[in-house]
């Protein structure tokens, strides 16, 4: 292994691998029913999730927060587009939007019950319910801050329609609509789990609190463990992403440091 | 192929009237070079700008190829002054300068013919994958002229190009302007605050006044057709003619704060 390397990986994996040993040690003579130690809880961790449990409720969670977080991204941009464009929109909507966006998601979840049931697309609605507003709201401020001489030059060489779209308003915009995806993802894992702690019959968050009513702490505390090494995935995989698309933005943003 | 015909543009805002130009007049014919030069904010940038159809003049009468403006005209490209910002940065240089054909419709293999052809003209072959923004200002300008080349245009206008490029930089690229206008035969508009500039490049020089704008002086420039940095600028013609564009400026200026007392209708 390269110097650089092994030191960029001692750097990224340091904190954790010492965060942990320090939980492992401080908790290791715990009496408390509700703190176990760490080596009990990793002790059940295979037998909890390494089943089927894995094959069931770990997909049809990601699964329901995929969809969701999908819908939330496509609406959140194109309302977006559409708000951002129009300053008699904005101005119209923005009131409406701010109160909407305060409301809790949680709180509405009784709401959506009975609304949509306590089926997969009340769980689904709950994601979208929090999912959206920072796409939106971001995409909103992309879309307004783009640049005007990219506008005119757009109008002179008549550029216009979906090209124009997909050109100039959506990369002019991406790294705010990007900035609020990565919000939306945070929100979403947490609605994720929220939807299924009211009314469901599986998935994580169910399994979380099934452990929590049947008082099997060590489990309960792996289930979270569990969420938290997801979090840290997508949260991996939506940086690679981003490093694709906003190649440009990372360079011009250098050229301007380099300069000043 | 350019018509201007008493062009008149007021800007209406914030509780004050600013009549950026007040009488503008001249034709240009097909394949000709000329400059407006003027003091600086008697409105060369609107007047470009209502060429380019990207405002609507106030009163008047703008003809492109025959035809009304009253939108951008299809045969019609623009340099901006501000090149960092009419790129795209998102795109790279030979994606910039096919953008505007993607538009027009072209077929792909027309497109490349035309972005190579474009980007060969402006000497920037070697470029064609990289970032905007990893090219110098120069470099960038020559990327947004490349991108008007691609175009095919009948009439290009060029809105003080040059202002935010360094002097040798813009030596260089005053030259390639010639030699491009040759090459491609366009109509070529171009708008600049130095005299110098405006005569070495010009057939004509556009001399305009101080708000409220009229031109003053439409001067033919006499000078050889084969120029260059050196000789062209130490010529007696051209120290001539630069003297004299230079007065009439210097006499339009002065004579604006007696026009702003004088009795005006709201």
């Amino acid at each position: 292994m390269s110097a650089t390397l092994l030191r960029r990986t001692v750097m990224v994996l340091g904190l954790p691998i010492a965060l942990i040993i320090i939980w492992w040690f401080t908790s290791a003579n715990s009496t408390d029913f509700y703190q176990p130690p760490l080596s009990r809880i990793l002790e059940v961790f295979p037998e909890t999730w390494l089943n089927d449990r894995l094959l069931r409720d770990v997909p049809a969670s990601l699964g329901r927060l995929a969809v969701g977080y999908t819908l939330a991204l496509i609406v959140g941009v194109a309302v977006g587009v559409v708000v951002g464009s129009s300053r008699f929109l904005r101005r119209l909507l923005e009131p409406v939007l701010e109160f909407l966006r305060a409301i809790p998601p949680p709180v509405l979840v009784p709401v959506f019950i009975l609304v949509a049931g306590i089926d997969n697309a009340m769980k689904v609605l709950v994601i979208i319910s929090g999912c959206v507003w920072p796409v939106l709201l971001n995409t909103v401020e992309g879309v307004r801050g783009a640049d005007e001489v990219l506008g005119d030059t757009c109008r002179s060489y008549r550029i216009g329609g979906v090209l124009r779209l997909r050109s100039f308003v959506l990369r002019a915009a991406s790294p705010q609509i990007i900035t609020g995806a990565r919000q939306a993802l945070s929100i979403g894992i947490i609605l994720m789990v929220i939807s299924e702690m009211k009314a469901a019959s599986q998935g994580i968050g169910f399994i979380i609190i099934e452990f929590q009513r049947g008082f099997q702490i060590p489990e309960m505390w792996s289930g979270v463990l569990v969420l938290g090494l997801i979090g840290v995935l997508l949260s991996l995989l939506f940086r690679a992403v981003e490093r694709r698309v906003l190649v440009w933005y990372y360079g011009v943003r250098a050229a301007e440091r380099g300069t000043r | 192929m350019l018509e201007i015909r008493s062009l008149r543009k007021v800007y209406d805002g914030h509780g004050r009237q600013v009549e950026a130009l007040a009488d503008i007049t001249f034709d240009v014919a097909a394949g000709q070079f000329v400059c407006v030069v003027g003091p600086s904010g008697c409105g060369k940038t609107t007047l470009l700008r209502c060429l380019g159809g990207l405002l609507r003049p106030t009163s008047g009468d703008i003809r492109v190829g025959g035809r009304p403006v009253s939108g951008p005209p299809s045969e019609l490209a623009i340099v901006f002054q501000e090149y960092g910002r009419s790129l795209f940065p998102w795109l790279k240089v030979h994606e910039n300068v096919e953008l505007p054909l993607k538009a027009k419709g072209l077929p792909s293999a027309e497109r490349s013919r035309l972005v190579g052809q474009a980007l060969e003209a402006v000497g920037l072959a070697e470029a064609r994958t990289a970032w905007p923004w990893q090219l110098s200002g120069g470099m960038q300008q020559r990327v947004a002229i490349a991108r008007a080349l691609a175009y095919q245009p009948r009439v290009m206008l060029m809105d003080e190009p040059f202002a935010a490029v360094d002097a040798q930089t813009r030596a260089d690229l005053e030259d390639l302007v010639r030699s491009v206008w040759r090459q491609f035969g366009v109509t070529l508009l171009f708008v600049t605050h130095d005299i110098d500039e405006a005569v070495y490049l010009g057939e004509r020089v556009i001399v305009l006044s101080s708000s409220p704008t009229v031109v003053v002086e439409d001067l033919a420039i006499d000078l050889p057709a084969e120029r260059d940095q050196l000789n062209t600028r130490s010529d007696p013609r051209f120290v001539e003619l630069r003297a004299h564009v230079y007065s009439r400026i210097q006499q339009a200026k002065r004579r604006a704060p007696a026009q702003a007392t004088a009795p005006r209708n709201s």
